[in-house]
This record gives C-alpha cells, sequence and structure tokens, in this order.
C-alpha cells in the first residue's frame, strides 16, 4: 500500500492524519495486514453463498406502530458540545 | 469469602452468615488493596453498588430472593450502564455516561446482583492484550509482567485475582475465552443471538457475543441463565427458550463424542500445551467420553477472513462517532470536515484506526468483491466444516491460545503477530457457534486454557461438559500467591 492509497482513506474514514510518522506507521501496518489476507485471493470459491449472517437469519420485522417515547432530552444529555432547541450546534456547514 | 463460588456466596447470604452489604464492601476493599497493581477497573461504582447491596439485603430478608440476589459483578466497560461512564476503553467515550442500560446490564440487576463497577477492556474492543486501553494495560495477576489477554482483560484479570467473583465480557475474535485462557478461569462465548446486544458497544454486529467469564462452570451457568434471552430490542436476538443451565451440569458424559481437529495439533502448538490439552482429553476419557480426530480443513483461512470482515463491520460501526452527538470532539474545530477528522483522529487508539482504515478499504468501490465478499464466501466454508464435524462429534476440542501470556510489549508493535494469538477462538465466531475456554493445567507458572466448542445453542453441554472436568481437577480453584489474602 502506497502513502498516497493511505491518505485516500483516511479521507474516506473521516480520520485525520497527524503527522508524517503517524502516515509512515499506518502504511507499514496496512501493508503488513493486507499480505495477511492475500491468501483468500487464492481460493475457490464458485457457488459458495456469501455468509453475511452466522445463522442465515433475516432481518426481523414488526408492525409500524409507535412504541418509543420522546426521550430527546435525556438522549441529547450527552451531547459534547451546545445543543439549541434540540439541534446540534455544528461549525457552519453551508455558505452565505 | 473471595474464593467461595457463587452457589457458596448465595447460601451464606441466606443464612445471614454476611449481609450482601459487608460481602460488597469485602470486594471494593479487595479492589481499593490491589487494583492499582493490575488496573482491571476503569470506574468503580461503591455508592450505587452498597445501595444495590441494601435492597439485596431487604429482599434477603423478606424471602423474595432469587440465586444471585446479593452477589457482586463486574460488567465490561462496552456495556451501557445508566448514569455511569460507559466507555469502551476509549478516549472517545471517556466522557459518555450513558442514559441507559444495556440489556445485560438490566438483568443482572434485576437478578439483584450489585455491580462493584466497569472493567478495562482494549479500545473498541480490539486487542487481543488489553494494551490498546486509554486507561492503561491490565496486568495479569499471575506474572505482572505479563498480559491477562484481551480484549476483556479487565474482567479477566478482576476474576483471577478475586476482585469480583464473577464479571460479564464480550467476544468477536475470542475476547472472551482468550483472556480467560491466560488468567486461568472459565469464560463462554454464547452462541450468535443468544445474549442480547443492545446496549452492548458495537464493534462487528455478526460477530460480537457478550457472555460470562467466573472462577467455574458453575458459576458461568448461573450468569448465563441471567444474560441469556430473547430481547425485542436486539433485532438480531434469538427467540428460543432458556434451559436451566445449572439442572444439567451434573449429566453424565458417558457417551459424549469429542472431536480433536488434527489442523490444531501440527507444528505450530507448543508441545507443552498440547500436552495439558492431551491429558484433558485423557481426563474425558475417563469420565466416559470417546475421543476421535475430525478436520476443519479450512481453519487456516479463518485469521485472513476475520481480519476482512471484523474490520469492514467496524469502519461501518465506528462511523457513528463524529463528535455531534456523543463522545469525544476536538477543541475549536475549523469546519465539519477538520471536527470530524480531528474527533475521530483524536478519540479512536491506533489499533482502532487501523481497523476502521482496513475495513474502508475492503468495503470502498472497487474492492468490496475481491475482499468483502469473498471473506464472507470463505466464512461459510468454515462454518461448514464445523457443520459436518458436529455431525459427527458433539464437542470438539483443543486448545484455547497457542501460547501461554506473552509479555507486556512483546507484541505491541506488530499488530498481525498479536492477530495470530486468535488463531483457534476466531472460526468460532464466524461460524457463529458457542465455545468456552476451561483452565487445563500450568505451563511454568502460566495457566492453559482449553476450548470447549459445541453445536448452535448447546451451551447447556458445554457447561456439563466443562463442569465434569472441573469436578476432577483443581486448575481452576488455584489463586495466584499474591492474591490470596
Amino acid at each position: 500500500m502506497s502513502p498516497e492509497e493511505v491518505k485516500k482513506i483516511a479521507h474516506l474514514a473521516r480520520l485525520a492524519i497527524l503527522s508524517e510518522e503517524e502516515l509512515a506507521a499506518y502504511t507499514r501496518n496496512l501493508s503488513d495486514i493486507m499480505h495477511l489476507i492475500e491468501q483468500l485471493k487464492a481460493v475457490d470459491t464458485t457457488g459458495v453463498e456469501p455468509m453475511p449472517h452466522p445463522l442465515d437469519a433475516t432481518q426481523r420485522l414488526r408492525p409500524d406502530e409507535i412504541t418509543e417515547s420522546d426521550q430527546h432530552q435525556l438522549l441529547q444529555s450527552v451531547a459534547p458540545f451546545a445543543t439549541v432547541e434540540s439541534l446540534y450546534l455544528v461549525p457552519q456547514v453551508i455558505e452565505e | 469469602m473471595h474464593t467461595q463460588s457463587l452457589t457458596e456466596l448465595s447460601s451464606a447470604l441466606k443464612n445471614k452468615e454476611f449481609s450482601s452489604k459487608e460481602l460488597t464492601q469485602h470486594y471494593l476493599a479487595r479492589i481499593e488493596k490491589y487494583d492499582a497493581v493490575l488496573n482491571s477497573f476503569i470506574t468503580v461504582t461503591p455508592e450505587q453498588a452498597l445501595a444495590q447491596a441494601e435492597r439485596a439485603d431487604q429482599l434477603l430478608a423478606k424471602g423474595g430472593a432469587q440465586p444471585l440476589t446479593g452477589i457482586p459483578i463486574a460488567q465490561k466497560d462496552i456495556f451501557c450502564t445508566k448514569g455511569v461512564r460507559s466507555s469502551a476503553g476509549s478516549r472517545m467515550l471517556d466522557n459518555f455516561v450513558s442514559p441507559y442500560d444495556a440489556t445485560a446490564v438490566a438483568k443482572a440487576e434485576q437478578a439483584g446482583m450489585v455491580m462493584l463497577g466497569k472493567t478495562n477492556m482494549d479500545d473498541m474492543a480490539m486487542g487481543s492484550s488489553n494494551e490498546n486501553s486509554y486507561y492503561g494495560c491490565v496486568k495479569n495477576p499471575w506474572d505482572l509482567a505479563r498480559v491477562p489477554g484481551g480484549s476483556s482483560g479487565g474482567s479477566a484479570a478482576a476474576v483471577a485475582a478475586g476482585l469480583t467473583p464473577i464479571a460479564t465480557g464480550t467476544d468477536t475474535g475470542g475476547s472472551i475465552r482468550q483472556p480467560s485462557a491466560f488468567c486461568g478461569i472459565t469464560g463462554l462465548k454464547p452462541t450468535y443471538g443468544r445474549v442480547s446486544r443492545y446496549g452492548m458497544i458495537a464493534f462487528a454486529s455478526s460477530l460480537d457475543q457478550g457472555g460470562p467469564m467466573g472462577r467455574s462452570a458453575e458459576d458461568v451457568a448461573l450468569l448465563m441463565k441471567v444474560m441469556a434471552g430473547f430481547d425485542v430490542m436486539d433485532s438480531t436476538s434469538t427467540d428460543i427458550p432458556v434451559p436451566d443451565y445449572s439442572a444439567t451440569l451434573n449429566d453424565s458424559l458417558a457417551g459424549l463424542k469429542i472431536g480433536l481437529p488434527k489442523e490444531y495439533f501440527s507444528e505450530g502448538l507448543d508441545p507443552a500445551i498440547a500436552a495439558c490439552i492431551e491429558a484433558a482429553a485423557k481426563e474425558y476419557e475417563k469420565l466416559g467420553a470417546t475421543l476421535h480426530e475430525i478436520s476443519l480443513p479450512n481453519s487456516h483461512l479463518s485469521v485472513p477472513a476475520y481480519y476482512v470482515i471484523a474490520p469492514a463491520e467496524c469502519s461501518s460501526n465506528l462511523s457513528r462517532y463524529d463528535g455531534i452527538r456523543f463522545g469525544h470532539r476536538c477543541e475549536n474545530p475549523k469546519d465539519l470536515l477538520d471536527l470530524y477528522t480531528r474527533s475521530r483522529a483524536e478519540g479512536f487508539g491506533k489499533e482502532v484506526k487501523r481497523r476502521i482504515m482496513i475495513g474502508t478499504y475492503m468495503l470502498s468501490s472497487g474492492y468490496f468483491d475481491a475482499y468483502y465478499l469473498k471473506a464472507q464466501k470463505i466464512r461459510r466454508l468454515i462454518a461448514d466444516d464445523y457443520r459436518k464435524a458436529l455431525a459427527e462429534v458433539d464437542v470438539i476440542l483443543g486448545p484455547t491460545a497457542p501460547s501461554t501470556a506473552f509479555k507486556l510489549g512483546e507484541k505491541a508493535s506488530d499488530p498481525v503477530s498479536m492477530y495470530l494469538s486468535d488463531i483457534y477462538t476466531i472460526a468460532v465466531n464466524l461460524a457463529g457457534l458457542p465455545a468456552m475456554s476451561v483452565p487445563a493445567g500450568f505451563v511454568e507458572q502460566l495457566p492453559v486454557g482449553m476450548q470447549l466448542t459445541g453445536n448452535y445453542f448447546a451451551e447447556a453441554k458445554l457447561l456439563n461438559a466443562a463442569h465434569q472436568y472441573q469436578q476432577v481437577t483443581d486448575w481452576h480453584k488455584r489463586v495466584p500467591e499474591q492474591f490470596r489474602e
């Protein structure tokens, strides 16, 4: 893996890379992990179904009825920054 | 008190030999005395514990007590606990006081248990040594220069040192079983879907399971009965009845078919550990079981397949940490992108970031088929191996870990070497099967664990097999010298 690829992935994952050393360490580590994983490519999996759920279960559904109560005050009490009228404050996103 | 079984403690409480308050104070005192050395707790909750103990004492006096009323428990810090910091061992959640209880926690409370505190763990459950915690590493009570294992290292160390009679852990690739093996205790990873994941901070949603960690199969069975069960709040929770795990502990093992995978006993395995497992197999024969060689031909693919699937799922689960609604937020973000990227870079430890990046790469366009889809197909091959084997045998026996506890710092700079310490445990999570680690001896004074793997929802059989072994061996009764008093 190249440092350029690492930077691209970090951007997709919304992770800042805080220093050149960190970039070098990630490049090394990620290349080692990719090397571990390469052996999967050689395996013949023709006709095998993927297994996203260990019991091959499907998503359980329930009737579309309201069962929860409004707890937004409690749930917003853990906001790391300010809330105003139940909205979370963030740096400006939309230009003037 | 700290070497007694849960049944003995419960009996003593009912017979008024001591109160739950006294029992709780005993453990709180031990935590104060010893935890500076072990660092097994992130948060201790003395006031809450004593309040719960008082309520338990009232129930015990009135005669409304259950089997675990008044018994203390330590909860892995991955479980949300209302009004108490729930950090998942991460700086990202250092400021997070949970507004609700995980189902597993609520069930323990309803059973009358007393929460001593939240145990230390690898950051976001990612690690096999508890060296990745924001709150510092945990020491192995058997040798303070060594790791307790991970990610449930705090729970394992606390149980092993007698700082709590029982604890909860979670297991995605071995995080209950491997620290149980390294610390000489008994740990159970239930079948996927057996224990609710509601309120259990998510790592890899198709692999995560919470479970009990204790001093014996008998104790673990009692907590398992409390933890297990369908939960409408967890859409992956299975709706089947919970058996009385304690009722079948003493079933005879005559005719039990035990499979030994030939792939596990190759040159890679430390001969001293192989010897412990072979000795355990002989004990099982004396108990009436028969031994059979089986094959799990795709087992060498488990670690690479896991390190595609788990990081992919984690990259998705951890995208919720955005510095906006909860958790760590960086100072003075200059714009939204800076808020996201810096909050996340500061909040997550190195291993967590590595896995998020690998996962993001696996799921990105152009690579999804080659890696993620491929790994999910290999996952089916691995699960099919187990299905075939468990059609021939009842239980699979092998080592839990390829070594005993390694030294602190030994593998910290080599992620892949760390990943390989989960070589025997990982396949079980991919298949979704239940498995236990049971103390099976010592090598150079360090505990060795054997792994028992069963068929889907066969926890009762595993606990029975472990309990019968513990009737004829005493590995599980040993306490590290330093923590006996």
